[in-house]
């Protein structure tokens, strides 16, 4: 998030006048359990890219490369959806 | 409907009642869209405008709603598309819209609701007080109030242009009696159609939704971050709005020749009792006022046509000095105490440099009248503190049977 701005400074009426400024909202912080990645066991069938609220699963070349932590507030869904035979995704306390 | 009734006759005298006479406002305002669900006194406001809606006298989009929520929330969807927009409500109508209105002042929208107040249930009934009105001070509207049906038209003709205005951006409700005046023919004068074009202008919507190249978002999530940020830009906008409504007012007195101000003071300069009341008992009062000076009393009459923004500097300076004043409810806070015109006339006396004995009556609830001996009584009343210097009932109802 960027500098608080005072009262004088934003647009009245709470409106957000920058589309697609959620990118800017870093939701991390709410962490309690991050998700963590086997690459060894990742089958890239990015249903925990379909899944992820947050679009904080990252994808290069179709392939599932990791987390963007800035934006993962630990939900779970990703660990949750991953195959049961698969299990490449797994949640570890934050701070440990 | 006949020729006078549609305002041809304009610049001229018309026979019309407020409900009538607003329909005509909304007509020469030809707003972009109005939703409203009809209700009892004000269903007549839509009725004549659907008419004109239906005859092409306007272009409006008329959205009949489901429910006065729906309207409300229609009118605010429509306000924030960047459309000028209006409707009308009473009562029960504008406690349903209750959690709406805090929406379109939130959002800063500038919607213009006619209404004509009436009594909130239980017990049911339809006719005239304040009670409505006064459930929605707090929610971030401007308030002005109507003595009479010319008062609500130019009321009503006035608040678009302050809602509109860049410097307040606020949703404006203009009061009027419901049935006294929402029923009653009078006289009264319809401006020019096109006089009235040129006065509000053409709109100039502030970040519209409709501009979709420039996408954005209304009504986001606000948390402790800048929640009372947002509150305190609308706190601005509402002192903003004491300014602005006197400037449109002074502009509106040039078209019109009537003069309009955030109260009226009658025969207050040199009172030393005086009596302050909204909407129609201000006529019934400077009925007395008028029949007391004959007898050498000092009466007078302060007549609020703005209460939100409240203006409390003004108010103190036009009643100190009194001896005593009366602020009479047509509404009950039912706080054990008070009506909330009282506590709020009291606190603004509070730092005034002499300041009057103030007491209150909470009178005319559920349309009871106000007889001429009923204000004769209080200025007795007033004049009987204002010798002794003593106060024997701070606050109770009138027209009541004991």
């Amino acid at each position: 998030m960027s500098e608080l701005k005072s009262w004088k400074e934003i647009p009245m009426g709470g409106v957000i006048e920058e589309a697609g400024n959620a990118d800017q909202y870093t939701t991390g912080g709410w962490r309690t359990f991050k998700p963590v990645l086997d690459e060894n066991k990742c089958i890239h069938c990015l249903i925990c890219w379909i899944s992820c609220p947050d679009s904080a699963i990252i994808v290069k070349d179709e392939k599932m490369t990791g987390f963007n932590y800035k934006h993962c507030k630990g939900c779970g869904a990703c660990a949750d959806v991953c195959p049961k035979k698969v299990q490449a995704i797994t949640m570890a306390q934050e701070g440990k | 409907m006949n020729k006078e009734d549609k305002g041809e006759r304009m610049g001229q005298k018309v026979a019309m009642t407020g409900n009538i006479a607003v329909a005509n406002a909304m007509r020469q305002i030809n707003p972009d869209v109005c939703a409203a669900y009809p209700i009892t006194p004000s269903t007549e406001i839509m009725q004549q405008f659907s008419s004109f809606v239906a005859d092409g006298e306007v272009k409006t989009v008329l959205v009949p709603a489901e429910s006065e929520h729906s309207a409300m929330s229609a009118c605010i969807g429509a306000a924030a598309a960047g459309g000028r927009v209006m409707t009308a409500t009473s009562s029960q109508g504008l406690a349903l819209m209750w959690e709406m209105l805090f929406i379109a002042a939130g959002n800063r929208l500038p919607i213009v609701l006619a209404m004509a107040n009436r009594a909130l249930s239980a017990p049911i009934n339809i006719h005239g007080d304040t009670s409505d009105a006064m459930g929605a001070r707090d929610s971030g509207w401007i308030q002005l109030f109507s003595e009479n049906a010319q008062e609500a038209y130019d009321n009503v003709i006035q608040a678009v242009r302050i809602s509109e205005h860049m410097d307040v951006r606020l949703p404006v409700m203009v009061g009027m009696d419901g049935f006294i005046i929402s029923h009653s023919i009078e006289s009264m004068e319809l401006l020019d159609d096109k006089v009235v074009r040129d006065f509000i202008g053409e709109y100039i919507p502030n970040r519209p939704l409709l501009d979709v190249d420039n996408p954005m978002t209304y009504g986001p999530l606000d948390l402790q971050d800048y929640y009372i940020e947002h509150k305190r830009q609308e706190y601005e906008a509402m002192k903003n709005a004491k300014p602005v409504i006197l400037e449109i007012a002074e502009r509106f007195g040039k078209i019109s020749g009537r003069q309009y101000g955030l109260f009226e003071a009658y025969r207050l300069d040199d009172a030393e009792v005086a009596v302050v009341v909204l909407n129609s008992a201000a006529g019934t009062v400077k009925a007395v006022v008028d029949e007391l000076r004959v007898k050498g009393i000092k009466a007078g009459l302060l007549k609020p046509r703005v209460f939100r923004p409240f203006p409390a500097d003004e108010i103190a300076q036009a009643l100190s000095g009194l001896k005593a004043v009366c602020v009479m409810d047509r509404a009950d806070g039912v706080n054990g105490l008070s009506g909330p015109l009282f506590s709020e006339f009291r606190s603004a006396l509070y730092d005034a440099g002499a300041r009057p004995l103030m007491i209150n009556k909470i009178f005319g609830l559920g349309g009871r009248d106000l007889g001429l001996q009923h204000v004769r009584d209080v200025f007795h009343e007033l004049l009987k503190i204002s010798e002794t210097g003593k106060i024997e009932t701070l606050a109770e109802y009138m027209t009541v049977r004991n």
